[in-house]
């Protein structure tokens, strides 16, 4: 149907029942924001996979630029000292 | 538990309205208007097919005649069924253009109708001294309360959308009431199942059910019908022509390959 006005993009966000985070799950077109609720209930958790849902229309995120991914991105890569690897943890902290 | 014919016919009505309301479903799979739709109405089909199984394995076990739930709907011919005729109604033929058999306002207009009955009887059922009837009715009742919010959702996008869904919309919304009566009216069976606590009359239903269709009418700008003297029967296993046309597809594999297996 070319006449016909495509529905907007929603991204679908799941919480599932272990995790504390909702996490990006796909995307799906809704004629509005209750709809696209309903319709991520009905394809993205028919098999149990979560407990919670969020719809945010695709238009709402900024994204960044793949092109910038290297100035972005790699400046990161040799400061290993930023992650907390070198501390020594207390025995009673177990794992953290 | 004795098993009267009443209680029997009775689970057949509730069991068989959901297989046959699940199949007309199925015959939208791969066909939606969208895709989330199509996975949608899967969905609803599915739940409305677990409902059937649950219902008719009951019916069989009371029965005490060794006929599984695959018995009672795989080995029965129309007269046998007892599901309402609201639910054998094909999914548009009647309200769209000449050669299509798929209409979304009537299935939705159907669904929402139906889910809201269902939604008033699984409350019912939920205090049934059929201990196992109160059990199927409580896992139901989840399930048509989403199957009433998804056809209610649509009911108000499209009564209340352009013109041409407006239209279409009252014109199933015309077709179907006289359907409805059905769902709520009195037979011989029903004060003896009343009186031994398995089930409501038909009549006690209707309220609630009023109560969760008109709002929704209202404010997706269709009229509400007007009551009429019509009357179906298809709880009495006197149906419409389409049930036949249903069941050669729904029954087709067993009637072809007796036994076959999965």
């Amino acid at each position: 149907m070319s006449d016909r006005q495509e529905w907007p993009l929603y991204e679908v966000f799941i919480r599932s029942k272990q995790g504390l985070d909702h996490k990006h799950v796909g995307s799906l077109h809704a004629p509005d924001a209750k709809l696209a609720l309903q319709n991520a209930r009905d394809v993205y958790t028919r098999r149990g996979e979560g407990v919670s849902i969020w719809v945010v229309p695709s238009s709402a995120i900024t994204a960044s630029d793949p092109e910038d991914k290297a100035s972005n991105f790699d400046p990161a890569d040799d400061k290993i000292y930023r992650h907390p690897t070198f501390y020594t943890l207390p025995k009673e902290v177990d794992h953290m | 538990m004795n098993c009267s014919s009443h209680h029997f016919d009775y689970l057949l009505r509730l069991g068989g309205s959901s297989l046959v309301l699940g199949q007309r479903m199925a015959e939208w799979i791969g066909h939606g208007p969208v895709l989330e739709e199509d996975i949608a109405l899967a969905n609803v089909g599915l739940d409305l097919m677990g409902q059937a199984r649950m219902l008719l394995t009951h019916a069989g076990a009371l029965e005490g005649r060794g006929r599984d739930e695959d018995a009672l709907a795989m080995l029965r011919d129309v007269p046998g069924f007892r599901n309402y005729t609201l639910c054998e109604l094909p999914n548009g033929e009647p309200v769209s253009q000449v050669g299509a058999t798929r209409d979304y306002a009537f299935t939705l207009t159907r669904n929402f109708l139906f889910a809201a009955f269902q939604c008033e009887l699984w409350k019912a059922l939920g205090a049934s001294r059929d201990a196992e009837l109160a059990a199927i009715a409580a896992k139901s009742a989840k399930e048509s309360r989403y199957h009433y919010g998804h056809a209610a959702d649509w009911m108000l996008r499209l009564g209340d959308g352009t013109d041409d869904s407006h239209r279409r919309m009252q014109a199933a919304l015309d077709l179907l009431w006289p359907y409805t009566h059905e769902l709520f009216a009195a037979d011989a069976g029903e004060a003896e199942l009343e009186a031994a606590g398995i089930a409501p009359r038909s009549e006690t239903l209707r309220a609630g059910w009023l109560q969760a269709v008109e709002p929704v009418l209202a404010e997706a700008t269709l009229a509400r019908p007007a009551d009429t003297g019509f009357l179906s029967t298809g709880r009495f296993g006197r149906h419409s022509e389409h049930l036949g046309h249903l069941l050669s597809e729904l029954q087709y594999l067993q009637r072809a390959y007796p036994g076959a297996q999965w």
